[in-house]
């Protein structure tokens, strides 16, 4: 117990203050993703992530938005396990035709208000995998859209970004 | 160790029972041919001789379809081929000798429409509801597009296992599920919290690679290839150009090799460290998942400080690499194996001494030696269950045949034994990033690409961090792919789960999972 302490202690606070001009980026981003979420959503904005056919690619660098480094939920944005709790459907993949029916039940599922982010370059717009008969495109074939995050995938930097654009835009 | 020529006994012993025509596709790769009659006889005596069922997949080739499957003894690889005619395309089933053998048909079933009689479970698998029965998408009058109407169905009616009796319930799970992770269905009966089977429903993701891919070009293949498993993706890129490469004849320059070499250990170093840090996790023990994601996030950073890119995509290409390694990034990268080393050492020592990990871990998950060896299970979950196999040691490919490559073994079987192996294989990459980068020579990055000839074939393997990938090319006239086909190491692997999740309890399917962490995308492809 007492060596987790101590790693604990030496490793001190990792996630990202003003330092160099790219974590000020981030910084400064994160500043104007907690106004408009404290403005919008009382503090809190939940997110439910949909793979529809990704690569996985993009899972690994949203995965990367709770590293200590990022910490996204210090801006309040956090992931939830079901549509039912989620403000915002974070989509990623081509829609695979075999997940298209999944992913229309989970956008019916999404209370009123939502939104939807279609994250990646084959979310956004169709990436290497296109439209096929196993395939059906980008994710605005399926449901509507209200943004997309471009990128193969796209940097956890790239995501927070995006997902301020949409809060700002939408308030 | 028996003889390295065990080929000749092997043939000695077929003779009884078929003709094999030995041909060589390449330097590295013998064909062996035989009568279609003999493809159950041939997996039987094959079984006999422990050879393993590494891999399966067909083509067509006109009006005929050409099934093959890869063997593996002691590092050698035998391609089996065998024709049947597309008026009637049957085939006595390999599945029944070897279980690794039964959803690899299964799906050149539901994508070629070939019947392998006796199989013991001709379900289909790849296929849902997005193209209808009898309608073969591997077929070379299928339309890429498909002739979709609609939105495509559920697959509501697929004949999953029953349990039936007072007690007995099931559970469905997914597709969609409650973490950031692919989608794909599992089926639990279970009796209180006891898993008593566990049934996986593949190919949500299913995206037609395989026929996207026929028609490309090399560089757009090996842009494809990087994406069949986004965090796979140094690992398939470098198969598949290997096959490429391997088909055009043309030999990787040294210090590329050797680039390629530190861009797969990289890559395994990374999600090596995800896993473990999300395996404690799923018991609780946010630690250990706090200190590895930042550890990983670190390691990503220099990726993309050196490589230009966070997760590798597009560095290998077809003849070579697409990234020069200066001697500032050398000094950068050496800096940070003393420092990642210096980190392990303290948390792994915080991990070890932990009561309530140990008691999580220990014993959960646990896939005997013979039920891992029967699946032909690959990499760190074959590893954790003593398969003592690695393509980098038993098969060396360059940079591998400069450097000596230890393999970590454990022969547990449970989901401590796949942490401390994933652990053991970061300290020898390692070890084996300092040696690549020691020995990297003055040079060109890339040789200049040349037309196959119509109809010239390779077949790539490699150690991918998930473990062996086989991935099978061939080209037609003007540089144009006319068969792709990769085997990821989870399509070996994802099988293993169902059984070892036997008798744990439901709750600790997560973690199980996790240990053995199959790509839902390389699978469904």
């Amino acid at each position: 117990m007492l060596r987790i302490f101590k790693k604990i202690l030496t490793t001190g606070v990792v996630t990202e203050k003003i330092k160099a001009p790219k974590d000020a980026e981030l910084e400064q981003l994160g500043i104007e993703l907690k106004t408009h979420i404290d403005k919008k959503f009382s503090g809190s904005i939940a997110i439910r992530q949909v793979d529809a056919g990704s690569c996985n690619g993009c899972e690994l660098e949203i995965h990367a938005l709770n590293n200590p480094f990022y910490d996204i939920e210090r801006f309040g944005i956090h992931f939830v396990a079901s549509p039912r709790h989620a403000d915002v459907l974070l989509v990623t993949g081509p829609v695979s035709r075999h997940m298209q029916t999944a992913l229309l039940r989970t956008y019916e599922a999404t209370p009123n208000p939502k939104w939807v982010v279609a994250a990646g370059d084959c979310a956004a717009c169709g990436g290497e995998f296109g439209v096929s008969y196993a395939s059906c495109g980008v994710v605005s074939n399926v449901i509507p859209v209200d943004l997309t995050i471009p990128g193969c995938p796209p940097t956890p930097l790239a995501l927070m970004k995006g997902l301020l654009g949409l809060i700002s835009a939408k308030t | 160790m028996s003889s390295l020529n065990w080929t000749e006994d092997f043939l000695s012993e077929l003779s009884a029972d078929m003709t094999v025509a030995e041909s060589a596709i390449s330097s590295d790769v013998t064909l062996w041919q035989i009568d279609n009659y003999a493809w159950q006889r041939f997996a039987e005596i094959a079984l006999r001789q422990k050879l393993r069922w590494a891999a399966g997949w067909a083509e067509q080739v006109q009006d005929r379809f050409l099934v093959n499957a890869c063997f593996e003894k002691q590092g050698k690889y035998i391609l089996l081929r065998t024709g049947v005619d597309a008026s009637n395309p049957e085939l006595p089933s390999q599945a029944t000798v070897y279980p690794a053998a039964n959803r690899s048909e299964r799906h050149t079933q539901d994508m070629f429409g070939i019947r392998f009689s006796g199989h013991p479970d001709n379900r289909r698998w790849t296929r849902h509801q997005a193209w209808i029965e009898h309608n073969y998408p591997l077929r070379k009058d299928f339309p890429v597009q498909g002739t979709p109407v609609g939105i495509t169905a559920p697959d509501m009616h697929y004949p999953f296992i029953k349990s039936h009796g007072a007690g007995t319930y099931e559970i469905p799970v997914g597709p969609v599920h409650a973490g950031i992770i692919e989608p794909g269905h599992f089926r639990f009966q279970a009796v209180g919290e006891l898993i008593l089977n566990l049934e996986e429903r593949l190919g949500y993701v299913h995206k037609g690679i395989e026929k996207i891919a026929e028609g490309r070009e090399p560089e757009s293949l090996a842009r494809l290839a990087g994406r069949i498993s986004g965090d796979t993706t140094v690992g398939h890129c470098w198969a598949a150009c290997m096959a490429m490469e391997q088909a055009a004849g043309i030999v990787v320059p040294a210090r590329a090799a050797l680039i390629r070499g530190i861009l797969a250990e990289r890559e395994r170093v990374a999600n090596h460290m995800g896993d473990i840090g999300a395996i404690c996790n799923d018991v609780a023990f946010v630690f250990a998942q706090m200190q590895f994601t930042r550890l990983r996030e670190l390691w990503l950073r220099t990726n993309a400080t050196v490589f230009g890119h966070r997760l590798l995509m597009d560095s290998i290409v077809p003849g070579g690499v697409a990234c020069e390694l200066s001697d500032e990034s050398c000094t950068l990268i050496k800096k940070e194996l003393v420092e990642l080393k210096n980190e392990l050492n303290e948390v792994i020592l915080a991990l070890d001494l932990n009561s309530s990990l140990e008691d999580r871990l220990y014993t959960a998950g646990f896939l005997s030696e013979e039920i891992a060896a029967a699946f032909g299970t690959v990499g760190y979950v074959g590893r954790a269950s003593g398969q003592d196999f690695d393509v980098r040691r038993d098969a060396p490919y360059a940079p591998y045949d400069q450097v000596t490559v230890k393999v970590a073994l454990e022969n547990q079987g449970d989901i401590a034994s796949r942490l401390w192996v994933r652990y053991k294989e970061i300290r020898a990459s390692l070890r084996l990033i300092g040696e690549f980068i020691e020995r990297l020579v003055d040079g060109d990055i890339r040789t200049e690409w040349q037309t196959p000839s119509a109809g010239a074939e390779g077949l790539g393997i490699v150690d991918g961090w998930r473990g062996e990938i086989i991935t099978y090319v061939r080209f037609e006239a003007g540089n144009k792919i006319a068969r792709f086909y990769p085997r990821d190491p989870s399509q070996l692997n994802w099988p293993a789960l169902e059984k070892l999740v036997l008798n744990n309890i439901v709750p600790d399917f997560p973690v199980c999972n996790k240990s053995v962490n199959g790509s839902y995308s390389g699978n469904d492809l």
